[in-house]
């Protein structure tokens, strides 16, 4: 099969096992929902734009992480990934369909916040949206790789989070310059660091999930 | 088929084995034998192509060719043993594979459990799936860790049918409870 159609089927699994499980979007909607409740109440009024956005980016990056650390559960659970490992694919391609499957339920919740946000705050503009967008790509590129790093930690609850919160400060950096009224700048920073962590994690996943 | 020198595993300051040389021909069966703990799994794991050994020099045919048992079934709970075989068949890039799938689960005494999920499934059942997830590409090497455990009467019958079918294809297979396989056995390799 080509490699498109390996990550297809891939991720075609991966969605069909959260469509059977619902274990992973219910709870990102729960709980991205409820941060921006909590929010609402909590900033005082007038607080501004840029507070309310913070809080937005801080509230999708923890839901990000929510998803990530569930990604590879069933893998891990099962030991199905030396079955995949040895599946003569590019291992490239489990990346990249669990990558599609965490950017589709992170896509979904943002479905409900994103006009909760709305609703809450200031509203939305376009230059958000883009960002969210755009910010989604590299959340779960990088997240993934990370998340199948984590999986083979003992304490990999915590070790997800470590790794990645460094690496998401320029995404949460980009998301709110480009929310706040520098957009296109912003927003071509967002599109590069998609492009060059894709690529690092495209290229590094194979030694990821062969044990040295 | 599969050769080895100096292999060399460590985890660490830890050593799990050291200067080990395998020859194991086509169709040849190499079991290996130790107690819990000694390092067969991490060799299997490295021979399956899972894992890199530390040192040492190591020829492996083709992923493709090789199939690995593990003490898990390795296989989806919330998928069904229909849609398990499904997947691995496309990955593998089997022919016919809507057909294959059908008949291995057949083989396996699966087919009236085809479309139920692998969570409903009793551990038997679950590794008897698994061998079938393994013979789906029709492998030339097995590796097989520990095979017998958790298997039910039928999925032991159905495994020692399995060895006797794939004679002639190279079998590399650890267990602690050597006395089933031995008989079959071409080269041996005992840890401490």
């Amino acid at each position: 099969m080509s490699y498109v159609g390996d990550v297809a089927t891939l991720a075609r699994k991966d969605l069909l096992l959260e469509l059977r499980a619902k274990e992973t979007l219910p709870a990102m909607v729960i709980f991205v929902v409820a941060s921006l409740t909590i929010f609402h109440f909590a900033l005082p009024t007038g607080s501004g734009e840029v507070a309310a956005k913070g809080m937005l980016w801080v509230a999708l990056v923890f839901t990000a992480l929510l998803g990530l650390n569930r990604a590879f559960v069933a893998e891990r659970e099962q030991g199905v990934m030396d079955a995949l490992v040895l599946a003569p694919t590019d291992r490239s391609a489990i990346w990249a369909a669990k990558s599609i499957a965490v950017l589709a339920y992170l896509v979904a919740a943002e479905v409900v916040a994103l006009p909760a946000f709305a609703l809450f705050f200031s509203g939305l503009d376009g230059a958000t949206v883009a960002a969210v967008a755009l910010a989604d790509i590299g959340i779960c590129t990088v997240g993934t790789l990370l998340g199948a790093m984590a999986v083979a930690a003992r304490a990999r609850e915590l070790v997800l989070p470590l790794l990645f919160l460094p690496l998401a400060i320029p995404i949460v950096v980009g998301g709110v310059g480009a929310s706040v009224g520098e957009g296109p700048r912003f927003l071509l920073f967002l599109a590069l660091y998609d492009a060059i962590f894709a690529l690092v994690a495209w290229a590094s996943f194979e030694y990821v999930v062969v044990e040295t | 088929m599969i050769r080895a020198r100096n292999l060399a595993k460590r985890f660490g300051d830890k050593r799990v084995f050291d200067g080990l040389d395998i020859d194991v021909p086509q169709g040849g069966f190499l079991l290996v034998t130790g107690p819990n703990g000694s390092g067969k799994t991490t060799l299997l794991r490295i021979l399956a192509g899972l894992a890199a050994p530390t040192a040492g020099e190591l020829e492996l045919p083709e992923r493709r060719l090789i199939g690995f048992i593990a003490h898990d079934p390795l296989v989806y709970r919330e998928l069904t043993a229909r849609e398990n075989l499904t997947l691995f068949a496309r990955l593998y890039g089997v022919p016919r594979w809507s057909e294959r799938v059908a008949e291995l689960l057949e083989a396996f005494g699966l087919g009236a459990a085809a479309d139920a999920r692998v969570s409903t499934f009793s551990r038997g059942m679950q590794q008897r799936l698994g061998l079938a997830r393994v013979l789906l590409p029709s492998p030339e090497v097995l590796v097989l860790d520990e095979p017998y455990n958790a298997l039910d009467a039928e999925g032991s019958a159905v495994l020692d049918g399995v060895l006797d079918e794939f004679r002639g294809r190279t079998f590399v297979v650890a267990t602690h409870d050597p006395a089933r396989v031995e008989r079959r056995a071409t080269e041996s390799l005992a840890f401490a």
